[in-house]
């Protein structure tokens, strides 16, 4: 009888191994697919999902929409959840939960996002690594790791490469500290977007097309201010843009330190910034990402206002800049030897709130960084009379309070 | 024999719901567990060649339904004895706990055996509570109950004998063949999401996160009944007891268009689709609200997609500047993510692999006629 059992097991695998015909990866395990999903769709609050070293091959995007779940490999070379074979789904994980951490895992090859965490509170992303394996090609999945409409929001020691958008991105949320990360070859290196209170520090971007992002775009729930972006090594962020045309990020000229656009009381401050061959820093409004006025609902607030510039360490950068219009500026402004300064302004203002003139200061660009200087593009005058304004950025601002998280994730 | 003498006793043979055969089964409301079987809700069951209806289970289609692979859909709803819905004029309807709400996805085969390959066009559905199954392949049927902790998803995939449906709340892929009417063959892979995914559609707040059906709406269900003639849907669900107070008649309710019917306004056709294909995501609490993309049918302006540029879109934006460009659906991102199969780029993100080619022409025409450069 115990035979018979056996050569009935036996029957029933082959018929199921039958009916999947796409070819495994070499050497990957695609049976554990329908063990986590399980996992997954049977978690309850308080309990560690323990995925044991291994590569593990899925061919459907995995879902969590429980509370309170921790997922954990044994580490971020250790155990790699493979999307190459994937067919259905736009991201490899999907959470729609609060109290989620995530750590020491790879994601790798999603036909979309590789990790997308929405609505949810309290969420710590560590040491996870998201990956497209075949380097930077506009056919990869938009976002690494992806929170949106999230609080409380801790992202740390992660390393993402190879988006198609951005690598590590927070949108439209609240509260969140980004740290001791590591992105490279993504079109957006780290981007905070639509968020209001980030710390982006310690972290390295190189090798981007733009390396920290600072956006606000129009239509969204939320607006964004107040965020800190310091500390960071932030160079030769020169990959070509391969973003997929018409995403507000394809138009990040390629040679992007950091960027901000749009977005309110941002404060860039003890960075290390080189060698990124477009300049080293942008600022910039809506108007020069290529989006149409008739697009934009009516209360949204174009211009990035409050943008305070202190004590970065400069050097390089300006040299080469992506794109014709850019080129004939640096010739321009600087000869064909020379480089485009280190901060590049496109000059927009909101003139409803000049008063005599000029804006009133916690509204300006303020630069306190020796050497540093800014070229005003002149972008509201079809960039006629690009310059550097001495003294025009000369004022402080308010700092900004350090983010304090809450909860577990103050510890 | 006759002919005609012929003719009936095929259609007996083929019914089962000819005399001798057990009575309709009767539903079973579980108020926890997870039935491993579909018959064991007594809802929807195959006996002798044919799919039956449980007694009192109602069915009922709408008016645009949502697009899955070129998949027929036989809907019911349950409730038990004595219970009925809330009416909302522009909400889904309140169901009670005990309610049943189920979705059976279904194909007609291209030949006599089942061989993977599947087709589409107009199929006979259910008259007085049977189907006979004949040339048809049943693939899964998806369950919403509504318990007293809220609504939960169990999806059913039908074995291989058609006999019954086991829960896979996993989910699966079935590789079939789709065969066009006019003769293009397409491999694609049919998925049956997993309980989880369920919320993807059915999480409709994506905030609050709770489970709703999605269809039994009044300007869905706004539409002459299939199963009751001469009767208006509405009309007739209050008759027979399914909708409590506050309903005062089909001609008061909304009501979207049938998307292909073309004696109806093109402009609400192509609303009425994209309501059904995307809102369910695309409101102002949905899913898809990380976009600002707003295509319930009072939408208007950049939230409805009219010049609104992409967000989080990535390959999704096929190249193309706005989600809308009045005047030029080749210009438009919808209509990208409407024909691209590409898993990271397509809309809806779950439950399509095939394009569906008469609802891309629909809104390729209605974004063609749209005034460019006002809205």
């Amino acid at each position: 009888m115990r035979i018979l059992a056996i050569g009935a097991a036996a029957l029933t695998i082959s018929a199921c191994g039958e009916q999947s015909q796409s070819p495994a990866q070499s050497d990957a395990d695609d049976s554990f697919q329908e063990a986590l999903m399980v996992k997954l769709l049977d978690a309850a609050p308080g309990d560690v999902i323990d995925i044991p070293e291994g590569l593990y091959s899925f061919d459907r995007s995995l879902s969590l929409t429980v509370d309170g779940v921790t997922i954990r490999g044994a580490g971020m070379d250790k155990t790699v959840l493979s999307f190459r074979n994937q067919v259905a789904g736009a991201e490899g994980l999907l959470v729609t939960a609060s109290d989620f951490t995530i750590e020491d895992l790879a994601i790798e090859d999603a036909k979309g996002d590789a990790l997308k965490i929405t609505e949810g509170e309290n969420i710590i992303v560590r040491r996870i690594r998201t990956e497209w394996t075949g380097g930077p090609k506009t056919s990869n999945g938009a976002y690494g790791i992806y929170p949106v409409q999230t609080k409380n929001v801790l992202m740390e020691e992660n390393v993402a490469i190879a988006a198609a958008d951005a690598g590590i991105y927070v949108g439209q949320s609240q509260n969140v500290i980004v740290r001791n990360n590591r992105a490279e070859y993504n079109v957006a290196g780290i981007e905070i977007e639509n968020t209001f209170d980030a710390d982006v520090y310690n972290n390295v971007a190189v090798n981007n097309t733009g390396g920290i992002l600072v956006f606000n775009m129009p239509n969204l729930k939320q607006p964004g201010a107040r965020t800190r972006v310091f500390n960071n090594e932030v160079f030769e962020n020169n990959t070509r843009n391969f973003g997929h045309p018409g995403t507000p990020v394809a138009t990040i000229p390629a040679g992007s330190g950091i960027v901000v656009n749009s977005n309110d009381q941002v404060e860039i401050f003890d960075n290390d910034i080189r060698d990124n061959k477009t300049a080293n820093v942008i600022i910039a409004s809506v108007f020069s990402a290529g989006l149409a006025e008739d697009g934009m609902e009516d209360d949204f607030d174009p211009y990035p206002e409050g943008v305070f510039i202190y004590g970065n360490r400069f050097e390089g950068g300006g040299n080469n800049p992506d794109g014709l219009d850019l080129q004939a500026l640096k010739l321009a402004v600087a000869g064909p030897m020379g480089r485009i300064p280190d901060i590049l302004w496109d000059g927009y203002v909101n003139v409803d709130k000049l008063i005599d003139g000029v804006l009133p200061q916690t509204l300006r660009l303020c630069v306190q960084n020796d050497g540093a200087q800014v070229l005003n593009v002149d972008g509201p005058n079809g960039n006629k009379n690009p310059g550097i304004i001495d003294g025009a950025h000369d004022c402080s601002l308010e700092k900004l309070p350090a983010i304090q998280l809450t909860g577990k994730l103050a510890e | 024999m006759t002919p005609r003498a012929i003719f009936l006793l095929f259609a007996c043979l083929s019914l089962a719901a000819c005399e001798g055969r057990d009575a309709r089964p009767t539903p079973v409301f579980h108020e926890s567990g997870n039935p491993a079987l579909l018959s064991d809700w007594g809802v929807v069951t195959t006996h002798s060649g044919a799919l039956r209806l449980g007694d009192g289970v109602t069915p009922y289609d709408l008016a645009t339904p949502l697009f899955s692979d070129y998949a027929l859909k036989l809907r019911t709803i349950w409730m038990p004895q004595g219970k009925s819905a809330q009416y909302s004029a522009d909400g889904v309807f309140d169901f009670p706990v005990g309610a049943v709400i189920s979705k059976t996805f279904y194909y007609p085969m291209t030949g006599p055996a089942w061989n993977g390959s599947v087709t589409y066009g107009s199929f006979p559905t259910v008259q007085n509570g049977a189907m006979p199954l004949g040339s048809l392949r049943l693939i899964e049927t998806r369950l919403l109950v509504r318990r007293k902790g809220g609504w939960v998803t169990l999806p059913y995939v039908w074995n291989d004998d058609q006999t019954d449906a086991v829960l896979t709340r996993t989910g699966d892929i079935k590789h079939l063949t789709l065969m066009r009417p006019d003769g293009r063959r397409e491999d694609f892979p049919y998925v049956v999401p997993n309980a989880n995914q369920c919320a993807g559609c059915h999480a409709t707040n994506a905030t609050t996160k709770a489970i709703e059906p999605i269809g039994p709406k009044a300007r869905h269900l706004n539409k002459a009944s299939l199963y009751a003639e001469g009767a208006n849907q509405l009309d007739h669900w209050a008759a027979i007891g399914l909708l409590e107070d506050g309903f005062s008649g089909a001609a008061a309710a909304p009501r979207n268009a049938v998307w292909n019917d073309e004696t109806e306004n093109l402009d609400l056709r192509a609303r009425s689709y994209l309501d059904a294909n995307c809102s369910h995501c695309h409101n102002p609490n949905g899913a898809g609200d990380t976009s600002g993309l707003n295509l319930e049918p009072d939408a208007t302006g950049p939230a409805l997609g009219f010049y609104k540029t992409p967000v989080a879109a990535g390959g999704g934006t096929g190249g193309r500047p706005y989600d809308i460009t009045p005047g030029n659906p080749d210009a438009s991102i919808t209509v990208f993510r409407m024909e691209t199969t590409d898993p990271g780029a397509m809309m809806p993100e779950l439950g399509r692999a095939v394009a569906h080619e008469e609802g891309v022409a629909l809104i390729k025409a209605w974004i063609e006629q749209l005034d460019g450069g006002r809205y």
